[in-house]
């Protein structure tokens, strides 16, 4: 990239990289691709389109293919039950040797635990919630059946380069408050589709882990993004693959910048339906729920178990409140078994499900019948999301999710840690 | 004639198919045809023909990546889609599919079961109400893979991807 004069945002930079020559937003340009991640809810329609409509005999690299099974995991009937072991046929078949199987949890967590992916590379999914990559400094973006069956024929696609909104924290998180609630007030601000065709870039978060990034970069797309990038920076970006050519650039174009100040942020809440409709937890009243929901790509990880351990500790969660907790992934449950968190979890009467997606598609493990309240640390809270239409999801934070555990109605997390 | 049918803002694709709909679950495929807006709008798929239009509001098809939504569309033959703006990933996959979607806000100018006749080549809707209603042309690149029926014999046609320079 030498000659470059012209300051670039993440994505422009990622995208000259991949596309062998400097790139814009607003350009169409043609990348290559690093990895290409599949899942078992689309897995069988891409290995049709790609070897019955392409005519593909196999993957362009077996290496940079990654196959998860994570959203019906365990199968829940014998349809997926006989999808899923054609899908580990056909690994086998095309030699691919990345499958997360059955347990090990949700795609983007997994892949970033096992080092794939890394900060530079292009990473395109079959699942929306492939933003997620960004939390390591990777352009990941989440696209349908026929854009991955062409992408892992090729390992190429094409791509209008995006232009960047950029969303600049100041200051500290208070007490009780979490890069669940940075997420949701973004959301609050720029709607669902005020980063759409865009990129979003995260910056004064260097003190978060490289989970709590993963947050962000999960909920760019519910504000219709097509990446969310954090600066692979701070101490957290430590043990990752930075590549020379790849750092925050004075004077690169955003289209529009967001300041948050962190040190006056309250829990936010996101109410039904829509994952845009957020108010300060404190301006939404008495909402009493039936179930507490820990899981997702957004809020599913050890550090999310521990810090709803932190405050369920010693107590037991009101009656009448089922508490499921479906740790993201084999390696956060591990952790959390190994340290104590997951006996804390368990003692104060929460249960817990295998590592994966779970309920968040509305398929199994905890799908909610009418009239039921789920309080849900994930990302959507769309109308019918987890089971029935007439159910209400809210979405918040880990530590609201214990909170409101242990009352019965949504709860900021300073009333329950002061009584 | 084709039926406009109308529909809101920020309408998602758990909307369109709820998860427990995918062909993932279906023991038959082919019967995700009986439920586009199984839930959001019960009366659609039992009454839309081909060629119908749906009009909605921004941000249209946003949420999950998944496919089966504008593919459940594109199996009860759906014209045409015009909303003032589309999520991205929706409108990939539906140009993949070679499903017309036109950038424009026609929600305060159409109404709900309304006939008109849709152009999609020309871009031009005729109601019967005498209104002629022209729609922004797409760019070319759009047209093109529309043309080809998809992306996928795009690329079976020309060996490369919307203005790809290959040696």
């Amino acid at each position: 990239m030498v000659g470059i004069m012209i300051a670039q945002t993440l994505s422009e930079q990622i995208l000259s990289h991949a596309a062998g020559h400097p790139v814009r937003a607003g350009d169409v340009a043609t990348v290559s691709v690093d990895l290409v991640m599949m899942h078992d809810s689309l897995s069988p329609s891409i290995i049709k389109v790609l070897h019955e409509e392409l005519g593909a005999e196999r993957v362009w690299d077996a290496q940079r293919v990654a196959v998860v099974i994570d959203h019906v995991a365990p199968a829940s009937n014998i349809q997926t039950a006989e999808k899923q072991a054609g899908l580990r046929q056909w690994v086998r078949d095309q030699g691919i040797t990345h499958l997360f199987d059955v347990g090990r949890g949700i795609s983007h967590q997994v892949l970033v635990e096992e080092g794939l992916a890394q900060p530079g590379l292009v990473i395109v999914g079959s699942d929306s919630h492939s933003t997620a990559y960004g939390c390591v400094g990777a352009f990941g973006t989440g696209m349908g059946t026929t854009d991955i069956a062409l992408a892992a024929a090729t390992g190429r696609t094409w791509m209008r380069v995006p232009e960047t909104v950029l969303v600049r924290a100041i200051g500290r998180f208070r007490p009780g408050v979490s890069a669940k609630d940075l997420g949701l007030r973004a959301a609050r601000i720029l709607r669902a589709d005020g980063a759409t065709y865009a990129s979003v870039e995260w910056h004064g978060i260097d003190f978060l882990s490289i989970g709590d990034r993963m947050t962000l970069a999960t909920l760019s797309i519910e504000i219709g993004a097509k990446a969310g990038l954090i600066p692979p920076i701070g101490p957290a970006a430590s043990g990752l693959r930075i590549p020379d050519w790849l750092a925050v650039q004075a004077g690169a174009d955003y289209v529009r910048t967001v300041d948050i100040d962190l040190s006056h942020l309250e829990p936010q809440v996101s109410a039904p339906h829509y994952v845009d409709n957020v108010v300060d937890l404190t301006e939404l009243g008495r909402v009493a729920v039936d179930v507490v929901y820990l899981g997702t790509c957004t809020n599913g990880r050890y550090e999310d178990m521990a810090a709803a351990a932190r405050i369920l500790k010693g107590r037991k969660i009101a009656s009448g409140v089922r508490m499921l907790v479906v740790p993201a992934s084999s390696e956060g449950l591990r952790q959390a078994a190994e340290d104590g968190t997951l006996r804390t979890l368990l003692a104060a009467g929460a249960t817990i499900g295998t590592p994966g997606c779970g309920a968040c598609i509305g398929r199994h493990m905890g799908v909610l019948a009418p009239d039921e309240v789920c309080l849900f640390t994930g990302n959507r809270n769309f109308r019918g999301r987890m089971g029935s239409p007439q159910a209400n999801i809210y979405l918040a934070s880990p530590e609201v999710a214990a909170a409101t555990a242990l009352t019965g109605y949504i709860t900021h997390p300073q009333d329950v840690l002061e009584r | 004639m084709a039926r406009v049918w109308m529909f809101g803002n920020d309408v998602n694709t758990d909307q369109i198919i709820p998860g427990r709909y995918a062909p993932y679950m279906l023991k038959n495929e082919h019967d995700l045809r009986k439920y586009p807006f199984v839930e959001a709008r019960p009366d659609f798929a039992p009454n839309v023909e081909p060629g119908d239009l749906i009009v909605a509001g921004p941000n249209f098809g946003c949420g999950s990546s998944r496919e089966y939504a504008p593919l459940a569309l594109k199996m009860v033959g759906i014209g045409a889609i015009v909303a003032p703006l589309f999520a991205r990933i929706f409108f990939r996959n539906a140009l993949n599919l070679g499903i017309p979607c036109f950038t424009a806000d026609l929600t305060q100018t159409l109404r709900d079961g309304e006939q008109v006749a849709l152009n999609v080549e020309q871009g031009v809707i005729l109601t019967e109400r005498g209104m002629r209603i022209e729609l922004p042309a797409p760019p070319s690149f759009m047209r093109e893979i529309w043309s080809a029926g998809g992306i996928v014999p795009y690329y079976r046609a020309y060996g490369r991807f919307p203005g790809e320079q290959r040696a």
